[in-house]
């Protein structure tokens, strides 16, 4: 019988085969991940800006833009924008998913559609949106005034008000596929059986959503929003394409004036700061959820 | 014949290696004379395929050196001179706009070797372009075109509400507008974020009226009686003149509006006049005529301290990154020899002024009367951060919005000492951080 050689051997050991198998994914998580938040975190404390590496400052740059009025606008819109689009993300997406999970002809196409707004690059059905704004040319304008509902031209991106309702509109448009999609396959994980014994004991319809559908909907609705709110507190594409952050600062998210700051103004180590900033309101939500999705398992 | 031996090879040739390696440089046969340049797709699109097809090919003929020509959208060049500068690696000519050579100062190879010698032959540069252009200690790029705003606006509708020239003074303009609006002809105004025609209405709208961000010893000088008083200004006007989607456009918004007939005037470079002479059966007036007779040029109006103008300046980077400084210079050099830079003025037909004052003089100007306002451009331009230099600081009230912001406070109904006093407080900050 041959022998083994040395790495063969080696291998043979779960410790050092776990090692190596793990390897690649500790190195890609360290490449695209850890360096770039270690040097986030490194170019926020520093005075750094484009093509001069600066040197440590401590927390300057976090103490001016909270003092920063644009800054704290943005940090308000950011939450409001998340906290009002997750929810009629959630409650369109689930009404979707239950209607999809009933059985009528076409249903697969029907499926299939719905993905449009998610599967169209962002960027591409944005600046569709925009067009539909246009204050002059909007089409929502030239239907409601048709239809004698308006008689002067709404003003969609140039209130201040309207203007952030008006990108919600976008993006709960963009993240309902989502939400329907994945709460659709959390659907079809549900026993039938459930529901029929719910009958025979004389559920109603309402019942059975909420006793039966809902808790056990709930660990996959718990991660959908989890994504979602991640992703949304992040997004950039709607706002940078469709306001630009304006008028007067109505519709700046955090991402979008991290770019403004750190490209535009070339003050990279403000735009990390600005960026950062994310963080900590980001990090209680995800370990909420994530402690709130074990205790769901758990049970 | 002398025998060359394997041993003489390698000797003659190590030698050459350490004189190689020694001087850091690759020997002239074996460099590689290849220039990329980076610039805005120019708005006359005729422009850019002149030089495609005809004056880089010639420019590779003349110096040997071959010009990678890339066009972006205007709002891609900011990000993309962000990335080459922190990875050390892109284009070797980056076009800048405005007062960015000054953001971007620590990665400028000095110029003035190159613009000094371009100024001094045409006449010498305005003083916009030697603002924006140079900190004092070095000139940052070598200044290329000033993309003149002006006021493009239907002449007949202003003469049918009493007016047979255009409005000198922003009260007569106020005047106008409100007649005009008030038979569904408003003016068209951006007050949005967007980088060209928000800023180079409300910046001359500051200085007309005596504001000024800083003074001239640096020192923050927004929060002034006049520059209240331009926002009050601004805030009847707003209400009483303009079209009040404004608020949202961009810079394409009002070349649309206006080329369907929507608006009666609007501030811009010259593209709305220059798409209509393109298109003359396209766009028409509500009396069946070609709109281009019908559209004449103004500078923007004066006000109680003055007429003032603030233009869309665009300049050329050599980066220090780049190892082919020589050959960028000098292409930059042949480029503004007036020889091969009359030929790409002369396809922009107006719309880009020359930066240098002995261009006023071309009979370029002469061919068309509407496109002669734009001859002054450079003369009547200031650079932001007036009274101040146009340094980082002026960059970020720039791209921060805030003077636009203020003027769009007040147009949304705060009242003009919260919209003044918000931006003060803004520059005061920005001016204040080391």
């Amino acid at each position: 019988m041959a022998t083994r050689g040395p790495i063969s051997r080696a291998l043979e050991r779960e410790d050092t085969l776990a090692f190596w198998l793990l390897a690649p994914t500790l190195l890609i998580l360290t490449l695209f991940i850890a360096y770039p938040f270690v040097r986030g975190v490194w170019l926020s404390l520093s005075n750094s800006t484009v093509g001069e590496p600066g040197h440590f400052i401590g927390l300057a740059n976090f103490y001016k833009i909270f003092s920063d009025s644009i800054f704290r606008t943005a940090a308000y819109n950011t939450f409001v924008y998340t906290a009002i689009t997750t929810v009629f993300k959630l409650a369109l997406g689930l009404w979707l998913a239950l209607l999809l999970n009933r059985h009528f002809r076409g249903k697969s196409w029907v499926r299939a559609f719905i993905l449009l707004p998610f599967i169209i690059p962002t960027v591409l059905s944005t600046l569709a949106w925009k067009w539909m704004f246009d204050p002059t040319f909007s089409v929502f304008n030239w239907l409601f005034w048709k239809l004698h509902i308006i008689n002067s031209r709404i003003n969609w991106l140039g209130d201040p008000e309207l203007a952030m309702g008006s990108i919600m509109m976008v993006n709960v448009w963009r993240g309902v596929p989502f939400y329907a999609i994945s709460l659709l396959a959390g659907l079809q994980t549900i026993n039938p059986d459930l529901h029929e014994a719910a009958a025979i004991d004389g559920a109603n319809r309402f019942q059975r959503f909420w006793y039966v559908t809902w808790p056990l909907l709930l660990p996959v609705t718990m991660v959908v929003v989890l994504f979602s709110v991640i992703q949304t507190f992040a997004d950039f594409q709607l706002v940078y394409v469709l306001t630009g952050g304006g008028p007067a600062n109505a519709t700046h998210l955090f991402a979008t004036y991290a770019y403004q700051i750190g490209i535009g103004t070339g003050l990279l180590s403000e735009g990390a700061a600005i960026s950062l900033a994310m963080f900590p309101a980001l990090l209680l939500v995800v370990v909420f959820q994530l402690w709130y999705i074990r205790k769901v398992e758990n049970r | 014949m002398a025998r060359f031996t394997r041993r003489k090879f390698l000797q003659a040739s190590g030698a050459g290696l350490a004189g190689v390696l020694a001087s850091h440089q690759a020997p002239v046969f074996a460099q590689q004379s290849t220039v990329h340049w980076i610039k805005w797709n120019d708005f006359v699109p005729a422009s850019d395929e002149l030089l495609r097809k005809s004056m880089l090919p010639e420019a590779m003929k003349a110096l040997g050196i071959k010009v990678n020509l890339e066009t972006v959208n205007g709002n891609d060049l900011q990000p993309r001179v962000t990335s080459a500068i922190q990875s050390g690696s892109g284009p070797d000519v980056f076009m800048l706009f405005n007062n960015h050579p000054h953001i971007y100062g620590a990665s400028a190879v000095d110029v003035s070797d190159v613009a000094d010698a371009i100024g001094k032959a045409q006449g010498g540069y305005y003083n916009l372009a030697k603002a924006n252009t140079s900190d004092g200690k070095k000139t940052l790029s070598v200044p290329w075109a000033v993309i003149g705003a002006m006021i493009a606006y239907r002449k007949s509708w202003f003469e049918e509400v009493g007016f047979s020239k255009f409005p000198e003074t922003w009260e007569q303009y106020h005047d106008a507008g409100k007649k005009l609006k008030a038979k569904g002809r408003p003016i068209g105004q951006t007050l949005g974020h967007t980088f060209g025609d928000a800023p180079t209405f409300s910046y001359p709208l500051l200085w007309s009226f005596g504001g000024r961000e800083v003074d001239e010893k640096g020192k923050v000088a927004l929060d002034s009686k006049e520059t209240m008083e331009s926002v009050k200004f601004m805030q009847a006007f707003w209400k009483d003149a303009h079209d009040e989607g404004g608020l949202a456009w961009d810079d394409t918004n009002n070349n649309r509006a206006f080329l369907s007939g929507t608006i009666a005037a609007t501030l811009n470079g010259a593209s709305i006049y220059i798409e209509t002479l393109r298109k003359p059966d396209q766009y028409k007036t509500e009396k069946n005529t070609p709109m281009k007779d019908d559209i004449r040029h103004s500078p923007l109006p004066r006000g109680p301290k003055g007429q003032f103008g603030f233009h869309l300046f665009q300049s050329h980077m050599v980066m220090s990154y780049s190892k082919n400084q020589k050959a960028a210079k000098e292409f930059l050099k042949w480029i503004h020899d007036p020889k091969n830079y009359e030929r790409w003025f002369v396809s922009q037909k107006g719309y880009s002024t020359p930066p240098a004052a002995q261009w006023e003089k071309h009979k370029m100007w002469d061919e068309d009367p509407v496109m002669a306002p734009f001859k002054v451009a450079g003369r009547l331009g200031l650079t932001p951060g007036y009274a101040g230099p146009p340094n980082r600081k002026a960059a970020e009230v720039l791209t921060k919005y805030i003077i636009t912001d203020m003027y769009a406070k007040a147009a949304q109904g705060s009242s003009p000492e919260e919209a003044v006093k918000w931006a003060a407080g803004e520059v005061g900050k920005i001016y204040s951080a080391t």
